[in-house]
């Protein structure tokens, strides 16, 4: 007898110390051990032998388990270590695969680095204000954390996309999302309409706020395009009379075979001055002619468009005078808003009323798409109409506030309203001077916010970006307009890392507001028709067996159809 | 010296016994073996002792003369081969023995679980060492924790003596291949920052 006796492969204090251990870090596991780090720059984990620094992608969510606290974060790097200084200067011969094999992840192994930003304790998820201990277990974030830190689908959240690389739903606060204003930022093509489409649903769904949407190249009312798929339901086909279309080119629309809820018409003598001004660049003109628009009114009055455009050359040269305004500024200026005479929806004299009726929508709980149709690639037509429109209702909405406050009547239902191209409107040089620089600034205290969309945050000013509640980005990769996205948020040099490195398609860096924390997310599928029935809505047959259920309820069967 | 192998069938007839422990400290000991050039192989694990038997790695083996005053002379100068010589000198059988040393790397405990460090006490003396077979070699290698014991075996061959080691475990081993590659990680984490010698043991277990 030599009393051995063959073992199950444990070791004689019970615990299995078997080395053959592999795994990946994309299948939800275990990751590393927490080797170092500080509360501002983030934990260094080593990686565990068995997972490759090619299977951790920058941007994904990592949870730490410390001895008392469970950290969620977001991998912000990935490094190359080794614990030999040769390594690097006398590399070893890799010919032979057993070395390669058995240096990697030993003697040379991969190092991430792991924002903590969130504690997950017992009452929630809070801001975490330590790190966590020499040793803690790094692994990827289960399901279950996402679901703890941003909510389960419903009841004011909405299901926007998911966290990188994982199947768990993540959720976006629509009622925080509308308590401010917020911004999609993206390079072209990089998906913002998509997502913008998405949050508007989103809000429409959650029924608290209205929209007002200036739908610049006919993207959002009735139906847009998809880069995979020709077309997908706009939010009209999705909400039918939840939503009006306000058309600025009825024409366009009837040759869609569409028929819009309202014709938008402009008049001459309802445009002020301020309306001007924001054009002023896109028109090429001269501050000095911005002045003159303001001098010009004083003189005409409301029509001062149409007498400056009834003026003769002799009149006109008489005006100058009487005003003390330069000829030249003054023609120039006479030139520049003759071409409003190009714009079909402008007409004379006062115009319809577009506000009044936007305004009689959004009261009984609709939303309003305005679409330009032909004028969306005039960005002068665009900047000119958004901004009108928006003065007017804005102007509206403080006076309600306003006697909201005094108790005189309840508060306006809170409006959102998206614009395109935002950085034309919020530019430093007119942010201040535009009712959208207004809106931005004064946050919610007039249940106003804005829902901006642009592929050049660079252009719009600082102190509105720095205003932003919830800010979505898609790719940027120009470095000027990843700063504007950043500027004024804590870590903002990691988010960069990621931001940096989306895709080009349907996938953002999402912080803000109306989220616990920053995460990169895959925007969820829209434009197929299970992604329909996935937010919601019932297709042409379900929704016509359905009327006709109802009909059936109030007013019994019809002949023929039995019953 | 000579191998393990192919004494095997004399091992066998002794229940696989070798030899006995000549001399033992608490991290190596020294046995003679019973008969001259069966000493197992180098980098072969041993088992001595039988109520709590120690396991040790062969890093050292040698054949010499019984009597350290009368030093070994050849003897063949007329012979035609070396059969020939032995044949003509049978008493040179009587006057040499082979000892081997191994470095020890581990212990049954009282409830015959392996335990992969340092014994409480030395081996006893006149201890029967055996060779350990494939099942027995597989469950000591189920962790490698022991390697460092190994590397550093009082020899100036520590290496060749480890990569001698492991080539036997893989072997017993049905997979020798994944076997190798678990135990190359080990063996680079346990000599992290000597790459050179990482390298080069691994350059010898293929």
């Amino acid at each position: 007898m030599n009393g051995y006796a063959p073992s199950d492969g444990r070791n004689g204090d019970g615990r299995n110390h078997d080395w053959r251990r592999g795994g990946a870090a994309a299948d939800g596991g275990e990751l590393g051990m927490v080797v170092s780090g500080s509360l501002t720059d983030g934990v260094a984990v080593r990686l565990d032998a068995g997972v490759s620094v090619e299977d951790v992608k920058v941007g994904t969510l990592v949870s730490v388990q410390g001895s008392q606290t469970r950290f969620l974060g977001t991998l912000t790097g990935v490094e190359l270590g080794s614990s030999d200084p040769t390594l690097a200067s006398s590399p070893p011969d890799v010919s032979n695969p057993l070395v390669a094999e058995a240096l990697a992840g030993t003697a040379a192994y991969g190092t991430i680095t792991v924002e903590p930003t969130l504690a997950l304790g017992v009452g929630g998820a809070q801001p975490a204000k330590t790190i966590p201990p020499h040793f803690a277990r790094a692994s990827a974030a289960s399901e279950d954390d996402v679901a703890l830190v941003f909510g389960e689908e419903g009841d004011g959240r909405f299901h926007i996309g998911n966290p990188m690389d994982m199947e768990a739903k993540l959720c976006l606060n629509i009622d925080e999302l509308v308590k401010r204003s917020n911004g999609v930022f993206g390079k072209s093509g990089t998906g913002k309409t998509y997502l913008t489409r998405l949050l508007l649903i989103g809000i429409l769904q959650r029924g608290e706020a209205a929209n007002l949407i200036f739908d610049m190249h006919g993207e959002y009312g009735w139906r847009g395009s998809s880069e995979h798929m020709n077309e997908v339901k706009g939010l009209k086909q999705l909400f039918g009379s939840r939503v009006a279309v306000f058309s600025l080119d009825p024409e366009s629309a009837r040759r869609r075979g569409l028929q819009s809820d309202y014709d938008v018409r402009i008049g001459c003598d309802d445009i002020e001055p301020e309306d001007v001004a924001v054009i002023a660049d896109e028109w090429n003109l001269s501050d000095v002619a911005v002045e003159a628009t303001y001098t010009l009114e004083r003189r005409f009055g409301g029509r001062w468009i149409s007498a400056l455009a009834d003026l003769d050359a002799e009149g006109s040269n008489e005006l100058a005078r009487e005003l003390n305004i330069p000829h030249s500024t003054l023609s120039a200026l006479r030139n520049r808003l003759s071409r409003l005479r190009r714009f079909d929806f402008v007409v004379d004299g006062k115009g319809g009323s577009a506000v009044n009726e936007m305004l009689a929508y959004i009261n009984d709980g609709r939303h309003v798409v305005l679409e330009f149709g032909r004028y969306g690639n005039d960005i002068g037509a665009y900047l000119l109409v958004a901004n009108m429109l928006t003065r007017r209702v804005h102007k509206r909405y403080v006076e309600l506030s306003e006697r909201a406050s005094g108790g005189a009547a309840e508060r306006p239902r809170p409006l959102v309203i998206t614009i395109e191209e935002a950085h034309k409107f919020l530019s430093p040089a007119i942010a201040k001077n535009t009712i959208f620089g207004s809106i931005a600034r004064e946050m919610r205290k007039y249940n106003v916010t804005l829902l901006v969309v642009d592929q050049r945050p660079s252009g719009i000013d600082e102190e509105v970006m720095s205003q932003l509640g919830t800010k979505i980005a898609c790719l940027l990769d120009n470095e000027r307009d990843a700063d504007a996205v950043l500027s004024g948020v804590s870590g903002s040099r990691k988010l960069r890392t990621a931001l940096s490195r989306l895709e080009s398609n349907r996938q953002a860096l999402a912080f803000g507001h109306a989220l616990p924390m920053p995460v990169v997310m895959q925007t969820r599928e829209y434009g197929s028709a299970e992604s329909y029935r996935e937010l919601g809505f019932s297709d042409a047959s379900e929704l016509r067996a359905r009327a006709e259920r109802d009909t059936d309820l109030l007013f019994g069967a019809a002949p023929g159809r039995g019953g | 010296m000579n191998g393990g192998a192919g004494n095997s069938g004399a091992a066998d007839a002794l229940g696989g016994r070798v030899g006995e422990v000549v001399a033992a400290s608490t991290t190596a000991f020294t046995a003679q073996c019973y008969r001259l050039y069966e000493a197992p192989a180098l980098g072969r694990l041993v088992r001595c002792g039988e109520d709590a038997p120690t396991y040790g790695v062969v890093y050292d083996a040698a054949t010499e003369s019984v009597d350290p005053s009368r030093h070994a002379i050849p003897r063949g100068i007329d012979a035609a081969t070396e059969a020939d010589a032995l044949a003509a000198n049978p008493q040179l059988e009587r006057l040499l023995h082979t000892r081997f040393s191994a470095v020890i790397v581990g212990h049954l405990d009282g409830g015959g679980a392996v335990m992969r460090r340092l014994p409480p006490y030395a081996p006893r003396m006149y201890a029967f060492v055996a060779e350990c077979g494939d099942g027995e070699l597989r469950d000591f290698c189920a962790s490698l924790e022991f390697l460092p014991t190994l590397l550093a075996a009082p020899t100036a061959a520590q290496d060749e003596v480890a990569a001698a080691f492991l080539r036997h475990a893989a072997a017993a081993h049905p997979n020798p291949r994944d076997f190798l590659g678990g135990a190359g990680k080990e063996l680079a984490a346990a000599l992290a920052g000597q790459l050179p010698r990482v390298t080069a043991i691994l350059g010898r277990l293929l």
